[in-house]
């Protein structure tokens, strides 16, 4: 199972297990990490589960759809490599990820 | 907190889903334990009218996180008991199997009822009511292609039912008994988008038109309307709102106003019982009045004041209300509360495409935002309202003046 990790804004890291196909939005969600809301589920309504993926794996991640952009035009602090984690999916090629949560969702 | 304050959640809802770990994520080391009336882990309601009746997504697929979650975090949860009184001077918790629970800290996130309404014929097989799982389920299982359903209430509800049922190839017909859906909650322009989209779906909509009864031997056969007009049904589906929860809270002597009424750090009339989410009252800061919201963001929002008030944080609840809708390829999102606007003014076009944006203004200033395939516009769209300064009424329309530069920086 591959192995993500998330960093807090504080500096505390979690490093955990993630099914293939799982959302990075859920992995941070079953694990109860602080810094993700996720208010809408996943359904890409809501930009409450911004995240900042590590400049070493922006590459290896698909993009974002022209909706997710638009939200992330709109986050509080975005940057080039913003990403929305309800809309990236875990897979074997992923294992090692380093995400990034943002001070505040809002 | 010691660790041996008990702190009990009544309803596993949304809210509840996202008190009991904010509760451990912010210090709570005592017991927690959600009861629960129903028999699943809390799931996301959303889709129960969307992605669930299509099939998109199953009972798995929409738990908000899975059983080991909260075994991990001890989170402690008791299905099928519904509590039935609160001793509050002994703080103890009564249930309808005859348990008793002691608590330190009580929560109330009971959430809503569906409103009922009592014509002959609601009794019959085949008419339901979509709220919970259990109804979902029940719906999915009398689902299925060129079967006929009729829909009572043009509200979200109603019109998210009919647009997943369309998408199961049945015959849909709406029937709203005010003279246009989405009375009480769009502009008369947003609903008549949402009247031609669901037109050109196919779906029938029936508009000032009050179902009176329902006839059929042993299913329901026809709703039959008060202009004489009969609709045939394999299935109906009631969508006319909710009801807060709240008879636990008023038997207690909890003050009871239009929802649990709780102040800006989520505590009710007694310090020791909280209260999130539908279930509840509570006064707005942005737009200065008592609101009693039907919302996932509240549930959340409030809960997570809730959990912090608990953990001796007390951090008051002053978030904007946002709300969305998926119906077909529509992803409307709703930010703010348009009640009491004066004018409406339209971004894109509304008449011939499907993607536009409504802007709910009262003296120059931004109540809310209804937008349509533009996430950009709600999103700005929220920090316009929040701003709370007027706007230049014919930038605002001008779709070529971005949107950004009306925000003051």
């Amino acid at each position: 199972m591959p192995t993500v990790t998330y960093v807090q804004a504080n500096g505390n890291s979690h490093e955990v297990n993630l099914d293939a196909g799982s959302s990075l939005m859920q992995g941070a969600v079953d694990n109860m990490i602080d810094g993700i809301l996720a208010e809408c589920g996943g359904s890409c309504s809501c930009a409450t589960c911004h995240c900042y993926i590590d400049e070493s794996w922006v590459d290896k991640i698909t993009p974002a759809s022209e909706m997710e952009k638009d939200l992330l035009t709109c986050v509080s602090e975005p940057k080039d490599n913003s990403r929305l984690s309800c809309q990236i999916r875990m897979t074997e090629a992923l294992d090692g990820l380093v995400v990034h949560l943002p001070v505040s969702q809002f | 907190m010691e660790s041996t304050s008990r702190c009990i959640i009544v309803g596993a809802s949304h809210a509840a889903a996202q008190l009991a770990p904010a509760l451990r994520q912010q210090g709570w080391t005592g017991a927690i334990n959600m009861i629960s009336n129903e028999y699943f882990l809390p799931y996301h309601r959303p889709p129960l009218s969307k992605d669930f009746l299509t099939g998109a997504k199953n009972l798995e697929s929409i738990m908000i996180r899975p059983a080991a979650a909260y075994q991990k975090a001890n989170i402690r949860i008791t299905m099928g008991v519904s509590a039935t009184s609160i001793d509050r001077a002994n703080k103890r918790l009564t249930l309808d199997d005859g348990e008793t629970l002691n608590y330190d800290k009580l929560v109330l996130t009971t959430g809503a009822r569906v409103r009922c309404i009592a014509i002959p014929g609601v009794d019959l097989a085949g008419v339901f009511y979509l709220r919970d799982m259990h109804d979902a389920q029940q719906i999915k299982q009398s689902t299925g292609a060129n079967k006929r359903a009729v829909i009572i209430g043009g509200g979200y509800i109603g019109l998210e039912t009919a647009s997943a049922l369309r998408k199961l190839g049945m015959q849909v017909t709406v029937l709203e008994a005010m003279p246009r859906i989405l009375q009480r909650v769009t502009a008369p322009e947003v609903a008549a988008f949402y009247a031609r989209v669901h037109a050109e779906e196919g779906v029938n909509i029936i508009s000032d038109v009050q179902a009176v009864s329902i006839s059929g031997e042993k299913r329901a056969e026809a709703v039959i309307c008060q202009n004489g007009a009969e609709y045939p049904a394999d299935i109906v589906i009631i969508g006319v709102g909710v009801i807060p929860n709240t008879t636990l809270a008023e038997s207690a002597g909890l003050q009871v106003d239009n929802g649990i009424v709780v102040d800006e750090f989520a505590r009710t009339s007694d310090h020791d019982i909280l209260a999130a989410g539908d279930c509840t009252s509570h006064f707005n800061p942005i737009y200065q009045r008592h609101l009693r919201l039907e919302s996932v963001q509240n549930a959340s929002d409030q809960a997570s004041v809730a959990a912090a008030t608990l953990c001796g944080n007390l951090n008051p609840y002053s978030a904007l209300p946002w709300f969305w809708s998926d119906q077909y390829d529509l992803k409307l999102q709703i930010a703010g509360l348009s009640q009491g606007y004066t004018d409406v003014v339209i971004r894109g076009d509304i008449n011939g495409s499907r993607s536009f944006a409504a802007f709910y203004v009262n003296e120059g200033k931004l109540l809310a935002v209804d937008a349509v395939n533009r996430p950009q516009d709600f999103m700005l769209g929220k920090r316009l309202i929040v701003q709370n300064s007027p706007l230049d009424m014919n930038k605002l329309a001008d779709d070529n003046v971005p949107l950004k530069t009306l925000l003051v920086s």
